[in-house]
């Protein structure tokens, strides 16, 4: 009997027919649906939301705690994106923010499934502004459109002012670039000019602020920088 | 390493398509990589390669065109191939250009095994 259909010819050739099918189909389109799914979400309850990416221990977290002691004017809520724990959420709650931990196991980078969740933990009808802190990493997170209205990159000084060169996709991602940490420029060969400069030839429309969490210094130009953008986006919602 | 998941969509979209068309098995599929899309084809090819198994694509052949990064210089009124990943016009040095293709990431065709209707 044949094994393919179990007519009683021995030797049944199954007959199939080949055919190419042209698809030009994006391969991340469930992804990009959901994504802006998640920013129908936000703007239905009025809310401007930020995804930050940057390397490992960039500042991203540090950055957010100093952001909620001194941006009273704006209710914020935080998605943190980990590997594991939900140490970087409970250093925001500490802050007196509400904050949603995902832990994506093994996945690098967050994508907007894993941030709808997030959302639908967040009391968003009490805030004005959500930050998505992204899995630490300059590759993966740039592939993924999670749902955000602004894309900010960070880059610590003592990572080197080679990164827009190395990791382009990032940079051509973001609206804005932090350049963080900056009280230990005197401890590097970080040249300012050289970062931002080869970050425009990637992206020759993206904005730069240098700041320090730890001093406070150049803090002020960052809150103002949310504070015009959520301005904006409130306006072009009314 | 985002490959992997992206392989997973990947894997989907083709069991998607698969049952769409009635089809046994998918012999071939052919995938396009912009130069500026973050994904690598090695990687990308290694994950599919991984995971293929069990699925409708089990078989499948993976081929990868890679797209180079593709600017317009607004300054020359001509369009340009690039090889290092920036804007910059490669003629004239300006950066008053846009970029019209290197950042796709596109499922472009598959070759579907279809039982015939005798
Ligand atoms: N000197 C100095 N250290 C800083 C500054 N900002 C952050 N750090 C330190 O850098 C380390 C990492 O900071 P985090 O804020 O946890 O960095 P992160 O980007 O959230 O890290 P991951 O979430 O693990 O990717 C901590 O030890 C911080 O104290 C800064 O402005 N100056
Ligand atoms: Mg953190
Ligand atoms: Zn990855
Ligand atoms: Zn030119």
């Amino acid at each position: 009997m044949c094994k393919e259909c179990g007519c009683h010819v021995k030797n049944h050739q199954e007959r199939s027919s080949k055919e190419e099918v042209n698809l030009f189909k994006r391969i991340l389109e469930k992804n990009d649906y959901q994504a802006e799914e998640n920013r129908r979400h936000f703007e239905e309850h009025g809310v401007f939301a930020i995804n930050l990416m940057s390397s490992p221990g960039a500042g991203k977290t540090s950055l957010l705690e100093k952001t909620i002691d001194l941006l009273k004017d704006l209710k914020i809520g935080v998605i943190e994106g980990d590997l594991e724990t939900d140490k970087d959420a409970q250093r925001i709650r500490a802050k007196g923010a509400p904050a949603v931990q995902i832990t994506t196991g093994s996945a690098c980078h967050l994508d907007a499934f894993m941030v709808h969740k997030g959302i639908h933990e967040l009391p968003l009808e009490d805030l004005d502004l959500v930050f998505i802190e992204n899995v630490g990493n300059l590759v993966c997170p740039a592939s993924y459109d999670v749902g955000a209205h602004c894309n900010v990159v960070l880059l610590s000084v003592v990572e080197g002012d080679d990164k827009p060169e190395k990791y382009p996709v990032i940079f051509k991602k973001a609206q804005l670039m932090v350049i963080t940490k900056i009280d230990l420029l005197p401890l590097t060969d970080f040249d300012l000019d050289r970062a931002i400069t080869s970050a425009r030839k990637i992206n020759p429309h993206i904005d730069a602020i240098k700041l320090s969490s730890k001093t406070g210094e150049g803090i002020e130009d960052w809150l103002d920088y949310l504070r015009f953008k959520v301005k904006v986006y409130k306006k072009s919602l009314a | 390493m985002h490959e992997f998941s992206i392989v997973q969509s990947l894997l989907e979209l083709l069991e998607e398509e698969a049952t769409k068309y009635k089809a046994k098995r998918i012999a071939r599929i052919e995938v396009v990589v912009g130069a500026l899309s973050g994904v690598e084809p090695h990687l990308l090819e290694f994950a599919f390669n991984t995971f293929k198994e069990g699925t409708v694509a089990e078989g499948a052949e993976f081929l990868v065109r890679v797209e180079k990064l593709k600017v317009w210089c607004k300054d020359c009124e001509k369009e340009y191939e690039k090889e290092e990943l920036n804007m910059l016009c490669p003629i004239c040095g300006s950066l008053n250009t846009q970029i019209i293709g290197g950042q796709e990431l596109l499922l472009k065709s598959i070759e579907l095994e279809c039982p015939d209707e005798a």
